[in-house]
């Protein structure tokens, strides 16, 4: 028994609760969890079945923690879980898994499988059984900072640039500011349009925000991994960086898993509650456009056809669902609602770590036929979304399919409608 | 002498309920005690929630309810088996003779359906639980799960139906025969509980809540 | 008393008239679904028929048989039937007692060797001899004996047939019924506690007529009589059949006249001819009366749980078995947690922080 199997089943032990526990004597193998998962329904290939994709960890727990499972491990009945059988479940585990947690939305016994394949990564990747690309992302978000190696120097320029566009100063290192933004490493090289929009958004509200030159990535590859030791250490980081300027609240950008990792899982992971709130930036603009601090011109509404799409982690796994809806309504005269939406969003094929993981390209494609379908459904050439990684994945699967459409954001469209209070009161005039 | 049929009548209401109800509490509190004596889930998640409360209590009975969009995916499943499933309890629960069983052991007593709706009903939900087989070997993903233990656990609850149908018609056995292969496929059933999957009778609502609370406080209601 | 005199010659002497016989034929011929012609056939054979010989033991049993048997509110065909034919030996109804009572035994089965009917009430001790003895013989000994000889042997009572309230557990005599001692010939059983008397002369009236056994069930009973249950023939069926239950003795349900299948009637699964024959001249049966069928006339009728249970209630599971159960369930569970959580606790103890190397 090889050293890192020994961890990885020691590791995996560490994840077994009682929600688990639950959660596999639950199951009645009906399948209706495969019906919710992309990779099922644009495959029907049943490896994909959600609750199928957990065998080895229903196996361990099996085997390690159930009366029947110890006596009949004892008399040799039911095999061991075994190296092999976790290096097979490599693929199943990571490439065909985004953790959008659908599946998790219709199991009539109310199983969590997308949660549980979060436990089983921290086996899977101790094990050694993690796809190299999505080592190599792990690796330098630990190293370098960022995911995809993004330092302050590539964001100082980048600020620079945006400032001299837009005529604002972007807040960096402010002492005692109320909110701190995070950003992702896609916006910073891809993206920049979205940081110019969160200052014109932030100059207008007048709000104290601030951004650190040691903490600005929101990057946290150690969840999308399954490595919470490493998670837990990029969270402590942004804890330092949000400390050190003594903010209040720290938003998370359009970027799904950085949501999740700080918000939700970063109490988890250090152990104690967040000195800080944490907040999505869709939520802090939504909470300012509600309290009238932010304004748009009714008479100027985006009147192309859109719909939206929900980031998993944002929506579902989030429960920031009304306020991209709210702001949409508020700038666009004819948004629409894709068929499953909100809760039932269907995955872009990236979340969850995919869109690092190479060797799943091919599978990737083949599964963004529901959203292209999906598109095609709603009949629009504008889809608007608030996740860099979705953008990421809607764009590329939009050129693969040759698809007449474009991808914005969210946050930039807000900001592209902005108008002050006093050119309101000109314009009417 | 050869009174086999009352000999086992005898025995499945004797020993055959009490070896029946010792193997169930034995094996249903182990069961409960080794599910629910593990660690919690973590709840320091709960610690940037709005909510003060999670709505787990929803999602357990939210979950009776087709989610949107999947009754088109999986109609034959999903309404054979939520049929099967309010016909079993309305057999169950409101048929006269077995509340009067209940009453007999347990002291509390309710009212029951006309036996023409009961019999409506449980042809209906042998019915249904046939479409259920149906589907296990016939859909692509039901059929890649199933093992033997799926179908036994349909063999194991579609026995106490289909005598107790058999029993109640007065048909294919003498009463008696039907009677006690009835009670004895009953007690087959309660002694698997703890055992299989049908564990989900009680794990169905702890995963449903373990579910609704974790979601609602993220402000989803699952 | 042991006169070849025509049983109809001693019936007319009673002041049975043919048409009496007759009306007899004709009702048991349709109770045991003859064909028509067989009712002339057996009042035929009735005209003609010796009294045939009759040996009547009674064992562990308490008299109740022969009491249903022989007494009726008013003279029925039935009784008399019985009244007439030639019962040579029955210890309680016979004038000669002691030795004299064996001796009109032995000479009747001598006398009618291979030709009496053999006639048994109440169970057979298989325990110590000294249980149940009749004039110093026991009672194995003298069934063996008279049955050597019997054209037929009927088991009257459920003591007879299957054992009935002396083999009721736990069973201290070790009673068992005839048919568990006279393997070699066959046993008719007419079961109930006590059977219908005119289930027994019926039976009689067959054998004089066509000389042989009617049709049996798997429990040996005449299916004519014992081929449908109470609940199947009884009149309250369509109250069962509506979800219609007396809850109570006195209740509203009670009172209408519905079904007693919560009150605990064994109906269902209790084979009789009470729900059509009905008792005391036909005048009623136990449900028309308002309680439950016992099921007296099934196996081991006494251990089947309580009367005022229904048929299908399991016997609860003693208070001890319970407790036992459920501490061996804390014992066991707990030992099960406790192990669950050494395991998480070394798992965890064994914990090295992860690193970005460890990935690989």
């Amino acid at each position: 028994m090889s050293a890192s199997f020994t961890r990885a089943i020691n590791v995996l032990r560490e994840q077994v609760d009682a929600s688990v526990a639950s959660f596999f004597s639950a199951c009645t193998h009906c399948g209706l969890c495969s019906e919710a998962c992309l990779f099922y329904t644009e495959t029907g290939d049943p490896n994909y079945i959600p609750i199928y994709k957990l065998e080895p960890f229903r196996h361990l727990y099996e085997q390690d923690f159930t009366l029947a499972g110890r006596v009949k491990h004892i008399f040799g009945l039911s095999p061991e879980l075994t190296d092999v059988a976790l290096a097979q479940w490599s693929e199943l585990v990571y490439d065909s898994c985004t953790l959008c947690g659908r599946c998790a939305m219709v199991c009539p016994v109310g199983n969590n499988p997308g949660a549980m394949v979060r436990k089983l990564r921290e086996g899977m990747s101790v094990a050694g059984y993690a796809p190299d690309s999505l080592v190599d992302a792990t690796q330098r978000n630990v190293h370098l900072g960022s995911a995809m190696g993004v330092s302050y120097k590539t964001l100082k320029a980048q600020l620079i640039h945006l400032e001299t566009d837009i005529g604002l100063t972007v807040p960096v290192d402010v002492q005692g500011a109320d909110y701190m933004l995070l950003l992702s490493s896609m916006e910073i090289v891809q993206f920049p349009e979205f940081i110019s929009a969160v200052t014109r958004i932030f100059h207008q509200a007048g709000v104290s925000w601030t951004i650190s030159s040691t903490a600005f990535e929101a990057s946290n590859s150690g969840i999308q991994i399954g490595a919470s030791d490493i998670a837990q250490q990029i969270v402590e980081r942004t804890i330092k960086g949000a400390q050190a300027l003594g903010v209040k609240t720290v938003i998370t950008p359009e970027c799904g898993h950085s949501y999740t990792a700080l918000r939700w899982e970063g109490p988890t992971l250090m152990g104690k509650p967040l000195p800080f709130k944490v907040r999505h930036i869709l939520e802090v603009v939504d909470q300012l456009h509600q309290q009238g601090r932010i304004h748009f011109d009714p008479n100027t509404k985006d009147t192309r056809p859109l719909t939206y799409h929900d980031p998993c982690q944002i929506a579902r796994q989030g429960g920031v669902i009304e306020a991209p809806r709210r702001l949409l309504n508020a700038v666009a005269s004819d948004f629409r609602e894709m068929a499953a939406h909100g809760k039932m969003n269907w995955c872009c094929g990236g979340g969850g770590g995919v869109s690092a993981i190479e060797r799943a390209d091919p599978l990737r494609s083949t599964v963004f036929k529901k959203k292209k379908q999906q598109i095609e459904e709603v009949g629009v050439h504008t889809v608007v979304s608030a996740c860099s990684n979705c953008r990421m994945m809607l764009e590329q699967g939009i050129e693969d399919n040759s698809m007449d459409v474009e991808v914005i954001s969210l946050t930039e469209l807000v900001a592209d409608h902005l108008v002050s209070v006093e050119q309101t009161v000109r314009d009417v005039a | 002498m050869n009174a086999f049929a009352t000999e086992l009548l005898l025995w499945v209401k004797g020993p055959g309920f009490t070896i029946a109800v010792i193997i169930l509490m034995l094996g249903l509190s182990i069961r409960l005690m080794e599910i629910f004596g593990m660690k919690a889930p973590d709840k320091l998640v709960y610690s940037q929630s709005n909510r003060q409360s999670g709505s787990g209590v929803q999602t357990i009975f939210r979950r009776f309810l087709i989610p949107k969009g999947m009754l088109s995916r999986a109609p034959g499943i999903y309404l054979a088996g939520i049929l099967f499933h309010i016909g079993y309890a309305v057999v169950f629960f409101l048929f006269e003779p077995h509340i009067a069983l209940l009453n007999n052991l347990t002291g509390l007593n309710w009212q029951g359906l006309p036996n023409s709706v009961i019999d409506f009903v449980a042809v209906m939900t042998l019915f249904s639980m046939i479409v259920v087989l149906v589907c296990r070997m016939g859909r692509r993903a039901m059929r890649f799960l199933s093992d033997l233990e799926d179908y036994l656990v349909w063999l194991l609850t579609f026995l106490p139906l289909l005598t107790g149908f058999v029993a109640f018609r007065h048909v294919l056995l003498p009463y008696t025969w039907a009677l006690a292969l009835h009670l004895l496929s009953v007690e087959l059933l309660m002694i698997a509980i703890p055992f299989t999957k049908l564990m989900h009778t009680v794990t169905a609502f702890s995963s449903r809540w373990y579910n609704g609370d974790i979601y609602s406080r993220k402000g989803v209601m699952s | 008393m042991f006169g070849t005199t025509k049983l109809i010659k001693a019936l007319e002497e009673k002041g049975v008239t043919r048409r009496d016989v007759l009306k007899f034929c004709a009702i048991t011929a349709s109770v045991m679904s003859l064909p028509a012609g067989s009712v002339r056939a057996m009042a035929r054979a009735l005209e003609k028929a010796q009294r045939p010989s009759v040996v009547w033991l009674s064992f562990q049993e308490c008299t109740g048989c022969t009491e249903s048997l022989t007494r009726s509110h008013a003279p029925t065909v039935e009784s008399l039937i019985l009244q007439s034919i030639s019962l040579d030996y029955h210890h309680t109804l016979q004038a000669a007692a002691g030795e004299a009572a064996e001796a009109a035994r032995l000479e009747a089965m001598k006398a009618h060797h291979g030709k009496y009917i053999l006639v048994v009430d109440g169970a057979i001790p298989l325990g110590n001899p000294g249980f149940s003895t009749i004039a110093g013989i026991d009672n194995l000994s003298m069934l063996k004996e008279t049955a050597k000889g019997a054209a037929a042997v009927i088991a009257v009572g459920s003591c007879a047939a299957f054992g009935g309230l002396p083999m009721a557990q736990p069973n201290p005599t070790g009673s068992v019924g005839v048919s568990e001692v006279v393997t070699d010939k066959p046993v008719i059983n007419i079961p109930g506690c006590p059977p219908i008397p005119q289930v027994i002369v019926g039976l009689l009236a067959y054998f004089l007529t066509f000389g042989k056994i009617p049709e049996l069930d798997h429990l040996n009973r005449p299916k004519a009589w014992y081929g449908e249950t109470i609940h199947d023939r009884c009149y309250r069926r369509p109250f069962y059949d509506q979800g219609l239950f007396a809850e109570t003795f006195d209740d509203e349900g009670a009172k209408k006249g519905w079904c007693l299948y919560k009150l605990g009637c064994r109906g269902p699964t209790t084979y009789n001819a009470c729900a059509t024959l009905k008792w005391n001249g036909g005048v009623s049966f136990p449900i028309q009366s308002g309680h439950g069928c016992l099921g007296c006339s099934e196996p081991k009728f006494w251990d089947g749980g309580g009367f005022y249970q229904t048929v299908a209630t399991p016997f609860r599971p003693t208070g001890r078995i319970i407790a036992i159960t459920a501490v061996g369930a804390a014992a066991v569970g707990f030992g099960v947690i406790a192990a669950n959580h050494a395991l998480k606790n070394r798992a965890h103890k064994a914990h090295e922080p992860v690193t970005v190397d460890d990935l690989e």
